[in-house]
C-alpha cells in the first residue's frame, strides 16, 4: 500500500474542515475524490502534502507515517502535488517554473533524464520555454503545473482539480494525460468536480461530504448509485453554472 | 560658480548613490521576498562599518578587501537573525514584526555605544586624498572605489538571482508563496537565506562607506530611514529601482548640498520622496499595484 489515511481530522480555527477522513491507495493505482465545492476535498489534499497540520489522526506513505512532517521533505519522499489553481510562478519563466519542480534532492541526480521525459509528454512546454508562464493560456499553464511536479519525479500524484476553468475540450486531453501518466505506473490521486469523468477514469473513488467520506466503491459501482445519480449526475448533465461558486 | 564644478559634484553624488543603491537594495530584497521591513537595517550597516574601521585601525586591513568577509560576518548574523528571531513573527502583524525589529537595532545602537563610544571613527587610507583627473571631471579615488565596489556587488546580486537555481527559487517564493509550498521547497531556509544575503549587501556596503563617512552609532537609524526612502522612491520589490533611487538621492544630496548647505541635503531627500508618492506612488520602477 503506497498511502494509507487514518482518521484525519482538520481544523480551520474552530471550523471543522475533515472528520475521521480514511482512504488508502495500492501502488499504480488511480483513485479519484469526488465531492461538491467546500466538502474538504482540497484539504485533505494539502494536510497529506504537510501544508495544513492535521489535529488527530495520521498518514502512512510505504507504511512509515509522515504526519507532520514539513511540505518539502514530503515531496522529497514522492508524493508531488499539483494544487487547485495550479500556482505557477507568473514571473518566472516557463523554464524556470519547471525547474523549481526539480529542485527536490530525489529528483537532482535524474535531472536531464526527466526533462527530456516531460517534454516528451508535452511538447508545448519546450516551444514555450523562454516565456513568462503568467502570459500562457489555462491550458497550457495547467500542463506546465502538471509537467513541473513531476520533475521532482513523484510516485504518487495529488491533482487538485485539474480540469477547472478549461474549455471541454482541453478537459478530454488532460484526463487522458491522466490516464497515460497512471498507465506508466504513477499512482493519482484525483480531487475533482467533474464527477462523471472522474468517476469513468478511477479505478477506486471515494465521495466526500462536508469534511467525511460517505461512500466509497470502483467507479463503476458509485457511477450506477442513485445517491451518486441524484446528488452530482443531475448538476453535471445541466452544465456547470458556476464552475468558481 | 562654473560649470565643473556642478559636474564635479554630481559625479561624487552619483558614486555615493551607487552605494547608497547597494544598501537600499539589501532591505528591498529583504521586503520584496520574505514580506519584513528589517527595521535595523542601517543598523546592520553601522555593525558592519565598525567591523572595517576596527580591522583597518587593528591591522591595517583595507576596507575594499575586507568587504568579502565582512559580507560573510553579516551573512551569519542575518540568517541567525531570520532563523532565530524573525521566523517565529512572519505570520504575526506588521506591527508586531515592526517592533521586534526596532527592538533589534536599539540593541544594535547600544553594544556599539558601549563598545565604540560614542566619538566618530574612521579610516585613513593611503589613497584617501587621491584622486583621478578626467579632462576637468576630478573624482575622488575613495568614492570611485567604492562606487565601483558597489556596482560589482550589484551586478553579482542580479547574477545570483537570474542564473543560479537558488536565486530562482528564492524568486519563486517571493512570486507565490503557494506554488513554493507545493513544488516542495523549504521556504523557511530560502527565507534565511534571504535575509543573510541582504545582510551581506549592507555588510558589503558598510565597508564601502566608512571610506566616504565616519562613523558613530546613532548613524544607523538616520540610514535605515534612508534606505526606505530609497526603496519606497524605486519601487517595492525592484532591484533595478533600488539601484536607481539610490543614485538619485545620492545626486540630489549632492547637488542640493552644493545650492544651499551640506546640513540641508535630507531636506531635497524627502522633497523627491514626496514627489514620487504624489506622481507615481508605486515607485520609479515599481509596477502598479492592481
Amino acid at each position: 500500500m503506497i498511502l494509507r489515511v487514518e482518521g484525519l481530522d482538520l481544523f480551520y480555527g474552530d471550523a471543522q474542515a475533515l472528520g475521521g477522513v480514511s482512504i488508502d491507495a495500492e501502488e499504480g493505482e488511480l483513485i479519484a475524490i469526488v465531492g461538491a465545492n467546500g466538502a474538504g476535498k482540497s484539504s485533505l489534499i494539502r494536510t497529506i502534502a504537510g501544508i495544513e497540520r492535521p489535529r488527530a489522526g495520521h498518514i502512512f506513505y510505504r507504511n512509515s507515517d509522515i504526519t507532520g512532517l514539513p511540505s518539502y521533505r514530503i515531496c522529497n519522499l514522492g508524493i508531488g502535488q499539483v494544487a487547485e489553481g495550479r500556482q505557477i510562478f507568473p514571473s518566472l519563466t516557463v523554464e524556470e517554473n519547471r525547474e523549481m519542480g526539480a529542485l527536490l534532492p530525489r529528483a537532482r541526480a535524474k535531472m536531464a533524464e526527466t526533462m527530456r521525459e516531460v517534454f516528451a509528454t508535452f511538447p508545448r512546454l519546450k516551444e514555450r520555454r523562454g516565456q513568462l508562464a503568467g502570459t500562457m493560456s489555462g491550458g497550457e499553464q495547467q500542463m506546465l503545473a502538471i509537467g513541473r511536479c513531476l520533475r521532482g519525479r513523484p510516485e504518487l500524484i495529488m491533482l487538485d482539480e485539474p480540469s477547472l476553468g478549461l474549455a471541454p475540450t482541453l478537459v478530454q486531453d488532460l484526463f487522458r494525460t491522466v490516464r497515460t501518466l497512471n498507465e506508466r505506473g504513477l499512482t493519482v490521486l484525483l480531487v475533482e468536480q467533474n464527477v462523471v469523468a472522474s468517476l469513468k477514469l478511477a479505478k477506486r473513488a471515494y465521495v466526500l461530504e462536508n469534511g467525511a467520506i460517505v461512500m466509497r466503491g470502483t467507479g463503476a459501482e458509485l457511477i450506477a448509485d442513485d445517491r451518486v445519480r441524484q446528488a452530482y449526475l443531475g448538476v453535471e448533465t445541466s452544465g456547470r453554472k458556476s464552475p468558481h461558486g | 560658480m562654473p560649470a565643473e564644478i556642478y559636474l564635479n559634484v554630481a559625479v561624487s553624488g552619483v558614486l555615493t548613490g551607487l552605494v547608497y543603491g547597494l544598501m537600499a537594495l539589501g532591505l528591498s530584497v529583504i521586503f520584496g521576498v520574505v514580506r519584513v521591513v528589517n527595521f535595523a537595517h542601517g543598523e546592520m550597516m553601522t555593525i558592519a562599518m565598525y567591523l572595517a574601521v576596527a580591522l583597518f585601525s587593528a591591522y591595517k586591513l583595507d576596507p575594499l578587501v575586507m568587504l568579502v568577509p565582512i559580507a560573510a560576518v553579516l551573512f551569519a548574523l542575518g540568517y541567525v537573525l531570520q532563523r532565530g528571531l524573525i521566523n517565529p513573527f512572519i505570520n504575526r502583524p506588521e506591527h508586531s514584526q515592526f517592533m521586534l525589529l526596532v527592538a533589534v537595532a536599539l540593541i544594535m545602537v547600544n553594544a556599539l555605544l558601549i563598545a565604540f563610544g560614542p566619538d566618530a571613527r574612521g579610516v585613513q587610507t593611503s589613497y584617501a586624498f587621491a584622486s583621478f583627473a578626467l579632462g576637468p571631471l576630478i573624482v575622488d579615488a575613495n568614492k570611485a572605489y567604492a562606487g565601483l565596489a558597489a556596482v560589482t556587488v550589484a551586478g553579482g546580486l542580479f547574477a545570483f538571482f537570474r542564473y543560479t537555481l537558488t536565486g530562482k527559487a528564492i524568486r519563486a517564493c517571493a512570486d507565490n508563496y503557494a506554488g513554493a509550498l507545493v513544488v516542495g521547497l523549504d521556504v523557511k531556509r530560502l527565507y534565511a537565506l534571504t535575509f543573510a544575503i541582504g545582510s551581506a549587501c549592507v555588510g558589503a556596503c558598510g565597508s564601502m562607506m566608512v571610506l566616504l563617512v565616519d562613523v558613530t552609532p546613532p548613524l544607523g537609524p538616520t540610514y535605515t530611514l534612508l534606505a526606505f526612502v530609497i526603496v519606497i522612491t524605486g519601487g517595492l520589490g525592484s532591484m533595478a529601482g533600488a539601484l536607481l533611487g539610490g543614485v538619485l538621492i545620492g545626486l540630489t544630496e549632492a547637488v542640493g548640498g552644493l545650492l544651499f548647505t551640506p546640513s540641508a541635503k535630507s531636506m531635497f531627500t524627502f522633497a523627491i520622496l514626496v514627489v514620487v508618492l504624489l506622481f507615481r506612488p508605486q515607485g520609479l520602477l515599481g509596477k502598479r499595484l492592481t
